[in-house]
């Protein structure tokens, strides 16, 4: 048996483990066993040969033909691939940074305002409400809205013309100039409960005095926002941002539910264009390709989040 | 916007955050009321114009368009959609995946972040960045190369598959999170039942967790929603009919020839209640365990 006391020492033990028996750590191993089998075969090794198949021509069934690089040099190449990761930074916007602004500003005037001067059960209740379009199923979410901006019998173009503006009706989703920013649009929706009360939960742990004393010096609701709230859940608007954004870059299933990644091309994203490769034109290599220089992607935002986060605290 | 006076400041104070004490700036906290409520109302319009919809037949639709009241409970769109997708059997899979997924990650998550966390195996800080890795990866990465595995093994349009590949890829996210936890676990329990010569297994369930036990909850409360609201695998995986999941189906069926206004509503409703409805249980537990950690 490997394992003895240095492990103890590992990383950097966090809680000061002063004086350890040796054989402390021994055998603890063997509840790894499972999980690291599971987590190779489920993830390390699909991983792995999804970068393996990137370097090949491959249709699914058959010998995969190893083609080098011809794949990723095939994607610079190709403006399908270009608009993808375009849309990917509109969602971004869509599902990270409005979503954190407003958030920040919502979860400020509820807590610090609305709770103060209407009750703490009026905040919770407009929480609630804020709240309640991310308990769905993003792909439900997806058929809701699918149903509201349908063309011909949908909600939205039927109030529109009911009360008089029926000029501003569009085919939402069916006009490549307006597809994107209906997308975006819903995504806001969806997404805006979460920083809500991410945020609300990290003002629980600031100080009251803090906004007491803001307030007897006189300070606006403004100055309070800037000078306490914001830096006060800095932490969480980090995690906030971070999940957002990753979350926006895997935006799979309002794409397929509400677009198929049309009109045209107009909505594409890059994990439906993978899906289609795989799925639909038998192009397994430059489906893999593109899901490689995706999750290179994702991983590296994951780390540069992290690396900041950290010299932050 | 409030310039206070010292005075009222300090009886506020006193009051902690004393309701109403403050002096709003007149009708001006009513502005920033309504504002809110406002944007409440239209986060929550779409569920209500749904609902609406939902109970109505065709031809009031076609009559009264989408915000009419309807004259009356009208659940044959309802029932005709249910009965057409075999709705019942679709909310079982899901069930069952889900609820599979969450007992076997929580499982999974515990016995790694005792080997992580309590018994702090050799080279943790890397295992632990494996695992985060592995949580993040975008599921598109992995879909292939499982969708091919899957059919070497005869587990293609298979529940079984997808409650294998989820419960490892929540158990990751658990594995980080509970590492971090059981990482602050008292030590002088563990010596203690040491000395007493229990076993690391018995440890493990009898002190270990029994003691994490809201965590847990919370974890496998987590799981179950997660689960519940995939979409990507679950789709690649289950294609007949009678293994897919509410999700999928409705997903799958949104914009078809074959639904009407009214049969749509009645579709979207129909995902919305599940989702609903675990919030309102869960939600109290959820609230409790959070609350737990943070005392913690």
């Amino acid at each position: 048996m490997a394992v003895h006391a240095p492990a103890a020492r590992a990383g950097q033990a966090r809680a000061p483990e002063s004086v350890r028996r040796p054989r402390a750590g021994a055998g603890y191993w063997v509840y790894l066993v499972p999980g690291a089998v599971l987590l190779f075969a489920v993830i390390v090794v699909p991983f792995l040969m999804n970068i393996g198949a990137s370097f090949t021509r491959w249709s699914g069934v058959g010998t995969p033909k190893w083609i080098g690089f011809d794949n990723y040099r095939r994607l610079l190449g190709d403006a399908t691939f270009w608009s993808s990761f375009q849309h990917n930074v509109a969602l971004i916007v869509a599902m990270a940074i409005v979503p954190t602004l407003l958030g920040l500003l919502l979860a400020a005037a509820l807590f610090d305002y609305i709770g103060r001067r209407f009750g703490t059960r009026t905040a919770s209740a407009l929480r609630a409400a804020y709240y309640l379009p991310q308990v769905l199923p993003v792909a439900v979410a997806g058929v809701v809205w699918g149903w509201m901006l349908h063309p011909s019998y949908g909600a939205l173009n039927q109030v529109l013309e009911a009360v008089g503006l029926g000029s501003l009706a569009e085919n939402w989703l069916g006009d490549p100039d307006v597809a994107l920013a209906s997308v975006m649009a819903i995504m806001v929706w969806f997404q805006l409960g979460y920083p809500v009360v991410i945020f609300m939960a990290g003002l629980q742990r600031v100080d009251p005095a803090l906004y007491e004393a803001a307030e007897i010096d006189g300070a606006s609701w403004w100055r309070r926002f800037w000078h306490i709230t914001v830096p006060q859940i800095r932490p969480e608007t980090f995690v906030v941002l971070l999940t957002c954004t990753i979350a926006a870059l895997k935006v799979f299933g309002p794409i397929f539910v509400l677009t198929r990644g049309g009109p045209g091309k107009a909505t594409i994203v890059p994990s439906y264009f993978s899906y289609q490769n795989f799925f639909e034109k038998a192009n397994v290599g430059y489906g893999s390709a593109i899901a490689t220089v995706l999750a290179i992607i994702i991983v590296v935002v994951t780390f540069l989040f992290l690396r900041v986060q950290e010299r932050e605290s | 916007m409030t310039s206070l006076s010292v005075r009222r400041a300090r009886s506020a104070q006193q009051a902690g955050h004393a309701r109403g004490r403050l002096p709003g700036a007149g009708p001006g906290r009513w502005a920033v009321l309504a504002a809110l409520v406002v944007l409440a109302v239209v986060m929550l319009l779409p569920f209500a114009i749904v609902a609406l919809n939902a109970v109505k037949s065709p031809a009031e639709y076609s009559a009264g368009g989408p915000l009419a009241l309807p004259h009356g409970i009208y659940l044959d769109g309802i029932v005709e959609f249910w009965n057409r997708v075999d709705f019942g059997r679709k909310l079982l899979n899901s069930l069952l995946v889900s609820a599979a997924v969450a007992v076997l990650a929580v499982v999974l998550s515990v016995l790694n972040a005792y080997a992580l966390g309590v018994g702090r195996v050799r080279g943790r800080l890397w295992i632990l960045v494996l695992f985060l890795v592995a949580n993040t990866l975008p599921q598109e990465a992995l879909a292939y190369p499982l969708y091919y595995i899957a059919k070497a093994v005869g587990l293609y349009d298979s529940r079984l598959a997808l409650i294998i590949i989820f419960t490892v890829v929540q158990g990751a996210f658990g594995t980080y999170l509970l590492s971090a936890v059981l990482g602050n676990f008292p030590k002088e329990i563990i010596e203690a039942a040491e000395m007493d010569g229990a076993s690391r297994w018995r440890i493990l369930w009898r002190i270990v967790v029994p003691i994490s036990r809201p965590t847990l909850n919370v974890l496998m409360i987590f799981f179950f929603i997660w689960t519940w609201n995939e979409f990507f695998l679950p789709l690649i995986f289950l294609i007949s009919n009678d293994n897919q999941t509410v999700p999928v189906v409705l997903g799958v069926l949104q914009g078809e020839r074959m639904m009407d206004a009214t049969m749509s509503s009645a579709s979207a409703l129909l995902g919305i209640i599940p989702a609903v409805a675990f919030f309102l249980i869960f939600q109290r537990t959820l609230t409790r365990g959070v609350t737990v950690g943070a005392v913690k």
